[in-house]
């Protein structure tokens, strides 16, 4: 059990969430993937946060939750407006900015 | 200590794969609530508690209850429940994951992490340790943090607001 072995568990956690952002049609589920990769970062942050003896990454933890949250928040309201606009989650269909 | 380490290594993978693949969106919130908890035992593997708690308290707790919120108030129909967008787009992106994870690998292994091991004698992530430098260091940040919140809150409130008034 040692960094290394942190690290690539958090590389593996982000690479599946950049699958799921490539393959998924679905906004909401897109969104889910994208959290899946700020948790993946979060994990390397606290692995060197112990590698290295000091808790400045776990404050860089800290802040990814609030922005991670903050994010979350005003991401799903453009998901609601834009689905009483479309009445769709499928982002295929929202071509409205192609000619 | 390992053993714990790769269970909730295991758990993590496994959910995180289910939660991207699953057609119905509850289910994929749910996986991935499932995930962020294990992800929160692996910090307390890594001593820090505070963050774990942290990351049940609004990853698993608040931001998957939004999610399920808005997933279950629109409402979707068959043709939306989808998994993937077509078959060339995934072998692509395994290539590229493997591509990825073979490079991250590599580096990890020519930096020498293979060869160090979880200090378990490192200073300890508890409330009163972390809040030493939150409120020292990086206030100016946290400062920040308050104002971005409240600047999402106002902005989630005035997106999903049906008239400008």
């Amino acid at each position: 059990m040692s960094v290394g072995h942190v690290i690539t568990l958090a590389g593996l956690l982000f690479t599946i969430g950049m699958l799921g952002v490539l393959s998924r049609r679905n906004i909401l589920i897109i969104l889910l993937s994208v959290e899946l990769m700020l948790n993946a970062g979060a994990l390397a942050f606290v692995a060197f946060a112990n590698m290295h003896g000091n808790l400045d990454g776990q404050v860089m933890v800290f802040f990814t939750i609030t922005v991670a949250a903050a994010e979350v928040a005003v991401g799903l309201a453009v998901v609601i407006a834009l689905f009483r606009v479309k009445e769709t989650v499928d982002t295929d269909r929202v071509q409205l900015l192609r000619k | 200590m390992t053993f714990f380490f790769w269970t909730f290594a295991a758990i993590i993978v496994t959910s995180g794969l289910l939660a991207i693949t699953r057609r119905n969106g509850v289910a994929a919130a749910l996986w991935a609530a499932v995930c962020f908890t294990a992800i929160a035992g692996e910090f307390v593997l890594m001593r820090a508690y505070f963050l774990a708690v942290v990351e049940v308290l609004v990853y698993a707790g608040a931001i998957m209850v939004l999610f399920l919120f808005v997933i279950m108030l629109i409402n979707l129909r068959k043709e939306d429940l989808d998994v993937l967008t077509g078959p060339r787009l995934h072998i692509a992106g395994v290539l590229v994951a493997i591509g990825f994870m073979s490079a991250l690998v590599w580096t990890c292994r020519k930096a020498g992490l293979f060869s160090v091991y979880m200090n378990q004698d490192a200073i300890g992530g508890e409330t009163a340790n972390l809040a030493k430098p939150l409120f020292a260091e990086y206030l100016l940040p946290f400062e920040i943090a308050s104002f971005l919140l409240l600047s999402a809150i106002v902005g989630s409130v005035l997106i999903t607001k049906r008239r400008l008034r």
